[in-house]
């Protein structure tokens, strides 16, 4: 059954919102070295709000990609993990255009969720 | 009956007044004593030490006896006598790094444990970068770490401690071992680190002292430019290349993107530098490949600091938070291997 609103993600902002806002003011006059960490989970915070947000259609298209390069069904993670070893022997590398359409396409919505600022 | 327990910070006050003592032939008053950010297993202790009137301002590095240190701590990390006898070359070649002044004893009972000079200037990006004072070292920056890093690889590796030999193919296969040890699927790295086998440089024949952790925040400035080289522990002979490319992987220009060298300067700027100063001519292409291996490394060592934190080694928000900046190095990969050169 479906949980009332507000939904993770709201919860999730509302929450960076008030310790960014309110908490992190008040530490880094009692004891810096909190008040940066608490940058820090403030930070991982808003990482968790886009990943509930975005994480599940990412993971989706990542699944829906692989199975189109790899040619057959499997789990998320055995996909991968076939990927990996492919590239670590060498069977596909970066002159294959579909592996790096695939690759772009997945990190791209990885640092949407990690850290959209990074350029 | 009261009994008093010393604290941690009390004892090691009292170690440091009889080894102080002990090495300055006179009585030493231990004063402003404080332990500076870092892990648990590896310690950074700062302290005046007032000696006949006079005042050293002192560091005390140390690994305490009973904290465990990750395999891959003890794999790639030397120890801190190796550290000591490192920077007692480094010192001697006329490099810009802390003097190591000496050694803490078994009977001192700290652990590995050593005292050195502590030298002026700050470590942090953001204000190295930014804040004012810092406006003419700016411009100076890349051009001394340049010159500074000809001196290192300049050390005579005849008055060096035994230190492992890492070429490239050892770099390769240690971020292998270090991502199946990890156990999660890593196509981006497991493709980077296959671009790098097919193209790795061949081993030089006379390898030379490699500082391993030459970068932006391991380094202190003041308002004249670098002031000194700190962070040895990750020393090796080796490419000397490897510590130019690791210094100008992107994470640590810290917002600063057009400046490839720390985030102070081009890479012309520091490779012209470097060999004014009497490095080896430097070659784009390797220089090129050591930037890529640089990033992968991070990339590595971001996932392994997360699982630092996941494996129970240490409780620590920040470590695990680490992990989640892996992927930066991802996107830069796939940029960098898109370049060629």
């Amino acid at each position: 059954m479906a949980q009332d609103r507000p939904s993770a993600a709201e919860l999730l902002t509302a929450i960076a919102d008030f310790l960014r806002e309110e908490a992190t003011p008040a530490l880094d006059q009692a004891e810096p070295r909190l008040g940066f960490q608490m940058r820090v989970a403030v930070n991982s915070l808003a990482i968790l709000e886009r990943e509930v947000r975005l994480g599940p259609a990412a993971d989706a298209r990542e699944h829906e990609r692989l199975v189109r390069l790899l040619g057959h069904e499997a789990t998320l993670d055995e996909l991968n993990k076939e990927l990996a070893r492919q590239l670590r022997t060498g069977e596909r590398d970066e002159s294959d255009a579909a592996l790096m359409a695939h690759l772009d396409a997945t990190i791209a919505d990885k640092i949407a969720i990690a850290n959209p600022k990074w350029r | 009956m009261t009994v008093h327990m010393p604290s941690e910070t009390e004892n090691v006050a009292r170690v440091l007044a009889d080894a102080t003592s002990r090495h300055f032939g006179a009585p030493a008053t231990i004063e402003r004593l404080s332990r500076q950010s870092g892990g648990a297993s590896r310690q950074t202790w700062s302290f005046d030490a007032l000696v006949d009137g006079e005042r050293h301002a002192l560091i005390l590095r140390r690994d305490p006896p009973t904290q465990g240190k990750t395999d891959r701590e003890r794999a790639v990390a030397i120890d801190r006598a190796t550290e000591f006898r490192v920077l007692q070359a480094a010192h001697a070649a006329g490099v810009r790094s802390p003097e190591p002044l000496f050694e803490l004893t078994a009977q001192d009972a700290l652990g590995e444990a050593y005292v050195m000079r502590r030298i002026g200037g700050i470590a942090i990006a953001r204000k190295l970068l930014r804040d004012p004072p810092y406006e003419a070292a700016r411009g100076k920056i890349a051009s001394q770490l340049g010159e500074i890093l000809a001196r290192i690889h300049a050390t005579d590796t005849a008055t060096l401690p035994s230190l492992v030999r890492r070429e490239a193919a050892d770099h390769i296969a240690e971020l292998r071992r270090s991502l199946d040890m990890l156990g999660r699927p890593q196509p981006v790295f497991e493709l980077a680190l296959s671009w790098l086998d097919r193209r790795k440089p061949a081993p030089l024949a006379r390898p030379v002292l490699v500082h391993g952790d030459y970068r932006t925040g391991n380094y202190l400035v003041d308002e004249s430019g670098v002031t000194t080289i700190l962070d040895w522990e990750l020393a090796h002979l080796g490419d000397p290349v490897e510590d130019l490319g690791w210094l100008c992987v992107k994470s640590w220009r810290f917002g600063a993107i057009d400046k490839p060298a720390g985030g102070f300067g081009t890479r012309e700027e520091l490779w012209a530098a470097y060999e004014r100063a009497g490095g080896g001519k430097v070659d784009p292409t390797r220089a090129h490949w050591w930037e890529v291996f640089g990033t992968v490394h991070w990339g590595v060592i971001c996932l392994n600091q997360a699982f630092k934190h996941l494996s129970g080694s240490i409780k620590s928000m920040e470590h695990a938070s680490i992990g989640r900046r892996a992927v930066e190095t991802e996107v830069d990969l796939l940029q960098l291997l898109k370049q060629g050169v």
